[in-house]
């Protein structure tokens, strides 16, 4: 055990010794959060929106004032022929257009009043977001038309949606669970594998397994302090959303704390694994930059829904540790699910932590030989 | 444990694959002996020794090393020979302290017990003022002395130093050797392997490996002389240039 100690504390020191390693820990968390947060957010705020029709037609006048007292959503042009539409497209001057039929608000009562929304799809996620915002203003709009034409409710259905756990539709609640996801795989993973890496390089892994010190508990010096500062960044990640981003934290504190342990297991297997088969320091940042950001952050439903995948590519998603644990993450903390709701994603990432921290000491040992 | 012999070795053979590291070597190295290990590269020193030093599995033969088995006890070997190799061999962003605190701890020294070596080694090595520097700041002669010392830190019986003095000019390797033999003196075996056939000349016995067989082994002069050879580079020569294997 004092083998052990005295392996750990050495381990430790590598780390705060080595200023590299302490930015990629401390900052990146920060940065990262942050660039999500207010760069990347996917809301769409104060979008710009010309209209397109006859300013002294009342009912136009109305729906046109609903507009731009909605929050995300601003008046920026008045047009006078859906001619000019393209015109303020091409020059960047509107991020949608809504174009109001001639004689609209005479039209009404025939049920012949026509209003269109022209989304520019270049950028289809934003198209689409601004376009709803702007068809359900123009829902409300015509309810209220219809009550003022005729004295009643005319369309016999409405449909209401309303969004379960966010009902502001904030991104935050998609990409705080990815980017943790993300950061502790990628510190872990990435950090473990270039130390051990090092050692390689430098010979002193030698030393240490010629050193009565078991071989598992030379892995094992590697993996905790890695497991430790993970702790410390959970909580930074988890600190930085609640406070800035003002995502819930709905359900229990311990069994997110679990779910993350888990997954940092995983993670550092993966990172010994990646020791294995590198040889130099720069492969293995490479393979852990590369080859593991990119599928967790494709495949783990962070970017692109898992849902609308090829089947084929839905069950690579499946081996992904960093889905489950976003799964996870969203269910605990969002929906605020207990223990017996998250038993099988909890099942699963607990075997895939124990499966890859097995096979990775495993064949980290037979390399030894 | 054998009185006289620190190791033994019968019949040791390595295999990976098809193709056969070592070929069936036998050899004893007594006490306190200076015993020189050499072979041109891919002869099969490194793997032999890496069995020696515990570190791998023989595929077949048998032997003991500091009394106990090579194939069963290895955990006992590796708690009683110190190791030093030819690689640099001390954590460069510690310093000269926390390296010597680090292998004696990882050796399962007390702490008294390291704090009391600590001093005795910088002593000895005159490095007092340099305890505090990393290992990375001192000159490569200095490494070399304390990489030696600090393999020696948990007084095993033997110590394998893997080509210790690659990359220094002969004053210091000369210096280095002197310390090697205050080691011997004091009853540790030292087993070494070296490139420098000058340095072959220094020890007590010398066994020279080709092609995963050990075909010489003498006292550096007995060598010199069956072969008529001048010095122990030349020696070498003539045996070692008999190998088919390719490097």
């Amino acid at each position: 055990m004092k083998e052990f100690r005295a392996s750990v504390k050495k381990e430790f020191l590598h780390i705060f010794r080595d200023k590299r390693t302490i930015l990629i820990v401390m900052i990146m968390p920060v940065v990262q959060i942050i660039l999500f947060g207010f760069a990347v957010s996917t809301e769409v705020n104060n979008a710009r929106v010309a209209v397109c029709g006859d300013m002294s037609d009342p009912q136009i006048r109305r729906a046109t004032e609903r507009m731009d007292e909605n929050k995300y959503l601003e008046i920026t042009a008045i047009l006078s022929s859906p001619g000019e539409i393209t015109d303020l497209f091409r020059k960047n001057g509107a991020d949608a257009a809504v174009c109001f039929s001639r004689n609209f608000g005479s039209r009404i009562p025939d049920g012949r009043a026509s209003v269109r929304i022209i989304g520019d799809g270049s950028d289809p996620n934003t198209a689409r977001m601004i376009t709803s915002y702007i068809s359900g203003v123009l829902q409300d709009t015509a309810a209220d038309i219809d009550i003022s034409v005729s004295g009643e409710k005319q369309s016999s259905m409405t449909p209401v949606v309303q969004l379960m756990y966010n009902p502001a539709m904030k991104s935050s609640y998609n990409f705080v669970p990815g980017v943790m996801g993300l950061i502790l795989m990628l510190i872990c993973s990435m950090m473990t594998a270039v130390s051990i890496v090092r050692e390689k390089e430098t010979g002193t892994l030698e030393l240490l397994l010629v050193s009565p010190v078991r071989p598992l508990w030379v892995i094992m010096s590697k993996l905790i302090p890695y497991l430790l500062l993970s702790a410390f960044n959970f909580a930074t990640i988890l600190l930085l959303s609640h406070y800035v981003m003002e995502v819930p934290v709905n359900g229990s504190l311990a069994l997110l704390s679990l779910a993350a342990t888990l997954f940092v297991i995983a993670s550092l297997a993966i990172g010994l694994l990646v020791s294995v088969i590198s040889s130099s320091q720069r492969t293995a940042m490479l393979i852990c930059g590369m080859g593991l950001t990119m599928p967790t952050m494709i495949f783990s439903g962070i970017i692109f829904p898992c849902e609308s995948m090829p089947l084929a590519l839905q069950w690579f998603s499946d081996i992904i540790p960093a889905k489950w644990f976003i799964i996870l993450v969203k269910k605990i903390m969002i929906q605020g699910d207990g223990f017996t709701a998250i038993l099988k994603e909890l099942g699963i990432l607990a075997g895939m932590a124990a499966a890859l921290l097995a096979f990775s000491i495993k064949s980290f040992r037979t390399r030894l030989q | 444990m054998n009185t006289e012999y620190a190791i033994r070795i019968r019949n040791l053979v390595k295999k990976f694959g098809d193709f056969t590291a070592v070929d069936n070597i036998t050899f004893d190295v007594r006490k306190g002996e200076i015993f020189g290990f050499l072979g041109a590269n891919g002869a099969g020193k490194t793997t032999a020794m890496r069995i020696l030093c515990g570190l791998s599995r023989p595929t077949s033969g048998s032997g003991t090393v500091a009394g106990f088995d090579i194939c069963r006890e290895q955990e006992k070997i590796k708690r009683n020979i110190g190791y030093m190799s030819q690689k640099f061999s001390l954590y460069p962003d510690l310093t000269v302290r926390e390296n010597i605190r680090l292998f004696g701890g990882i050796y399962g020294l007390k702490d008294r017990e390291i704090k009391e070596k600590t001093e005795r080694m910088l002593d000895m090595l005159e490095m007092k003022d340099a305890g505090g520097r990393f290992a990375a700041e001192l000159p490569l002669g200095w490494k070399q002395k304390l990489s030696f010392s600090i393999a020696l830190v948990h007084s095993p019986r033997i110590i394998f130093l893997d080509e210790p003095t690659g990359g220094v000019d002969p004053e210091t390797r000369r210096r280095f050797w002197e310390l090697i033999y205050d080691t011997a003196g004091n009853g540790t075996t030292v087993f070494v392997t070296t490139h420098y056939m000058d340095e072959a000349e220094y020890c007590d016995r010398v066994s020279i490996m080709v092609d995963g067989r050990i075909d010489a082994m003498d006292s550096p002069a007995g060598l010199k002389e069956r072969f008529a050879a001048r010095s122990m580079d030349e020696v070498f020569r003539i045996v070692a240039g008999k190998a088919v294997r390719e490097e």
